[in-house]
């Protein structure tokens, strides 16, 4: 049976047909929907793991006791779960394993473009790259196959452009995986030196072995068509240059790593010019020409994505000339409506505090009028960044707090914090605990209580944690932060204590819990002074009629989550009654 | 066959369904399709574009420039982001729904009305519907998307049963005869 799937439905279905048993991922965008997806086959243990070194380390488990696992992430993702990759390559598995990598040329959604095919290099294990759904189910299938014939982890490189695009795929049965026992060899699983260095030599030999199954028939097919122009070329950037130039010929890489070597030589005797058309880094262009392979060079790029126009233009084959209006109002996302995180970044930025970041929808405090966020690094930076700004200056601790959501704490921030404690730091941390995993499309967490069916789970304790690792229980506060005079009152008090501090916030995303939506708000005309106070809380429901000069309030975007009338000094602001 | 259709809207305007719903027409009429989207950070109250591709074999998962041959607006001003995909043969369909972006609606600019009118005009053909209105006529305002579907389903060369069972397939089941009613207000416009 066919079916239009997304890129991530089809890595889903892959662990599925391939008799997966485990998968284990933490969210993040482009990535996130495959584990959602396989959450729905029953046949599959599926988990939220804390961190991505966490959910490979789940996945490594599982293929040492014998079945076949997956974990799934972002590119940056992959930097947190290096540390285990790296030394995976060494033992090699048990069952089958598969890592499956997203980037995100042109950063829709992530904080920088790094380039995952590097990780292939870095860690001398074999990566696919797809060029649409049914590869992507395919190259994931067959990589299961290929992890335990190499005994190597294989990663499955995706991108935007391949998770969040649907194309047709063949829909195939579940396969019963081969048979593993879970697996006690010393030698191979107890990474010391003495066993290390013989697994680093397995490593290499392994690679040769690779590099001949690159070379095969099955994988990297050169198709001739004009023989002026050759092009080396994988995933979606593929598609443009068959679209782009459809004479060309394409020598179209499955396989990202290691690299077929002799067949790209032999490509490239067969036509007049060869070049290598690859999103980001030059990573094969790199590669070939270190070989001693000639390669025409191209003036590409190296930020962003690509496109069948700019394949063209690079080729200079009549740019299309194509006006944007870059003057059109603009549609920035923003704080839900009824968003937790509203109040206390109001009180933040009514104090001008300074305020270390991290990742999730309270990035969004970034932007205008709120403006409370002055630095974004990684997943759990702002406790360790405000750590070190209160070591590198006299005061900073006092008119700073880090700021990170429940998630993000779980994490990469519970170890800062202790860092923190343990190195006597003066820092206040504001964890926004809005008891979901928000910016990626709510997610439950170790904070939610549920797991990823929705099944009741322990609910992990912020100010229990907060105690255990050493924070002053009169230092530990739970706030409404709905309740802006106390939430600044609070935010005074634990900045000026030459202690670290913990301030939790205790209300749901309104997408975690749908109960805590009431009757809207409205603005009474006549009293409304025109103060503007309430257009200054961000809140998308909240409009300035210019011509009356008075606020107004869209009821149905309005979730009567009660913030604007907490400010309002005219008590202009009504609820709708039931 | 070539078929390039591009869906812009705003986020929570339910263009992620109809774009389902072109996908499963074009597979049941024996087509190759892609569709690509962007979300993540800008779901909610963001700008949102989804790519969709019909046609014998379908290389690149996004359009390229100046080659859509029907735009769908499900908002009125959302089609100007992306007019560098109009051909000279582009045909619009405009839903006259207004949803004011953040800076108009706390009164710092001004809705772009009169460039709707101008770049309105470069197209070959405009369909534009207050999709909301014969909503809440039908009785939920939630089933607009589904008139501007019609729209299109009429302006495209696939058989309407095709799209009737689409529709079918993807939509609650308690809510299948409000939807094919609404698919057949946009369809007989």
């Amino acid at each position: 049976m066919k079916k239009v799937l997304s890129g991530n439905e089809a890595f889903a279905r892959a662990a599925y047909e391939a008799g997966v048993g485990v998968v284990s991922s933490y969210p993040g965008t482009p990535s996130t929907e495959i584990t959602e997806n396989v959450a729905h086959y029953k046949e599959i243990y599926t988990e939220w793991a804390t961190n991505e070194k966490v959910g490979l380390e789940v996945a490594i488990g599982a293929s040492l006791g014998g079945k076949r696992a997956m974990s799934c992430m972002k590119h940056v993702g992959l930097n947190v779960a290096a540390d285990p990759l790296m030394t995976l390559s060494y033992t090699g598995v048990n069952a089958g394993l598969v890592v499956i990598v997203a980037d995100d040329p042109n950063m829709y959604s992530s904080q920088n473009e790094q380039d995952s095919r590097h990780f292939a290099r870095f860690g001398k294990v074999p990566m696919f790259e797809p060029c649409d759904s049914q590869e992507a189910k395919q190259f994931t299938k067959d990589g299961f196959a290929l992890s335990e014939e190499y005994c190597t982890p294989v990663l499955v490189r995706s991108t935007t452009r391949i998770s969040h695009v649907q194309t047709i795929v063949e829909l195939e049965d579940r396969v019963e995986a081969p048979k593993f026992a879970p697996e006690n060899n010393i030698a191979k699983w107890v990474m010391i030196p003495a066993n290390a260095r013989k697994k680093h030599r397995f490593v290499e030999n392994r690679l040769e072995l690779l590099k001949e199954l690159a070379e095969g028939d099955k994988y990297n097919k050169i198709t001739m068509r004009d023989k002026k122009i050759g092009v080396v070329c994988s995933g979606v950037a593929y598609t443009y240059v068959r679209e782009a130039m459809p004479e060309a010929s394409t020598l179209k890489l499955d396989l990202a790593w290691p690299l077929p070597m002799k067949k790209i030589a032999e490509f490239a005797a067969s036509v007049d010019k060869m070049y290598v058309v690859e999103e980001l880094d030059k990573f094969y262009e790199t590669e070939i020409k270190a070989e001693g392979i000639a390669v025409e060079p191209l003036d590409r790029d190296l930020c962003g994505e690509l496109s069948v126009d700019a394949v063209r233009e690079l080729f200079g084959l009549l740019p299309v000339e194509a006006d944007v209006d870059t003057t059109l109002p603009f549609r920035p996302p923003n704080m839900c409506p009824g968003c937790s995180h509203r109040g206390i970044f109001y009180a933040i930025s009514r104090l001008k505090l300074f305020v270390t970041g991290d990742i999730g929808c309270y990035t969004l405090g970034l932007l205008p009028p709120l403006q409370a966020i002055n630095t974004t690094v990684c997943m759990g930076a702002s406790i360790g960044m405000a750590h070190g700004l209160d070591k590198a200056t006299d005061d900073m601790s006092k008119k700073s707090v880090a700021v990170i959501g429940d998630s993000t704490f779980l994490h990469t921030g519970i170890n800062s914090l202790v860092n923190t404690v343990y190195n006597q730091g003066h820092s206040t941390v504001v964890i926004l605990d809005n008891t979901i995993t928000g910016m990626t499309g709510h997610q439950p967490n170790a904070g939610s209580g549920k797991d990823i069916h929705g099944n009741p789970m322990p609910k992990i304790d912020f100010a229990a944690i907060c105690k255990a690792v050493g924070v002053k229980e009169e230092n530990i506060r739970v706030i409404d932060p709905f309740d802006v005079a106390n939430a600044m009152e609070v935010l005074k008090e634990e900045t000026s204590k030459p202690e670290p501090s913990v301030i939790i916030t205790n209300k749901p995303c309104i997408f975690a819990d749908r109960t805590v939506i009431e009757e809207p708000y409205f603005i009474h005309e006549d009293k409304c002074s025109g103060c503007r106070v309430c257009t200054k809380l961000g809140c998308p429901a909240i409009a300035w009629n210019a011509s009356k000069r008075i606020a107004l309030i869209d009821e149905n975007l309005c979730t009567g989550c009660h913030l604007c009338i907490k400010v309002c000094k005219f008590g202009a602001i009504e609820q709708r009654s039931k | 066959m070539k078929l390039d259709i591009l869906m812009v809207g705003v986020g929570g305007q339910g263009t992620v369904l109809s774009s389902n719903i072109v996908c499963d027409v074009a597979l049941a009429a024996g087509y190759d399709v892609k569709k690509s989207e962007i979300h993540g950070m800008a779901q909610r109250g963001g700008s949102v574009v989804t790519h969709i591709r019909i046609g014998e074999t379908v290389d690149s998962p996004t359009i390229p420039l100046k080659s859509a041959d029907i735009v769908v607006s499900f908002e009125r001003m959302e089609f100007l982001r992306y007019s560098e995909y109009i051909s000279d043969n582009t045909t619009l369909i405009l839903n006259t729904q207004m949803i004011l972006p953040p800076s108009v609606a706390d009164g710092a600019a001004e809705y772009p009305q009169s460039k709707v009118d101008s770049v309105k005009s470069k197209f070959s053909k405009v369909y534009e519907i207050d999709a909301i209105s014969k909503a809440i006529e039908l009785g939920n305002q939630k089933i607009a998307g589904m008139v501007v579907l019609g729209i299109l389903a009429k302006s495209v060369p696939f058989a309407k049963e095709v799209w009737e069972q689409a529709v079918k397939d993807r939509v609650p089941p308690k809510t299948i005869e409000l939807n094919l009613k609404a698919f057949d207000t946009g369809f007989n416009y």
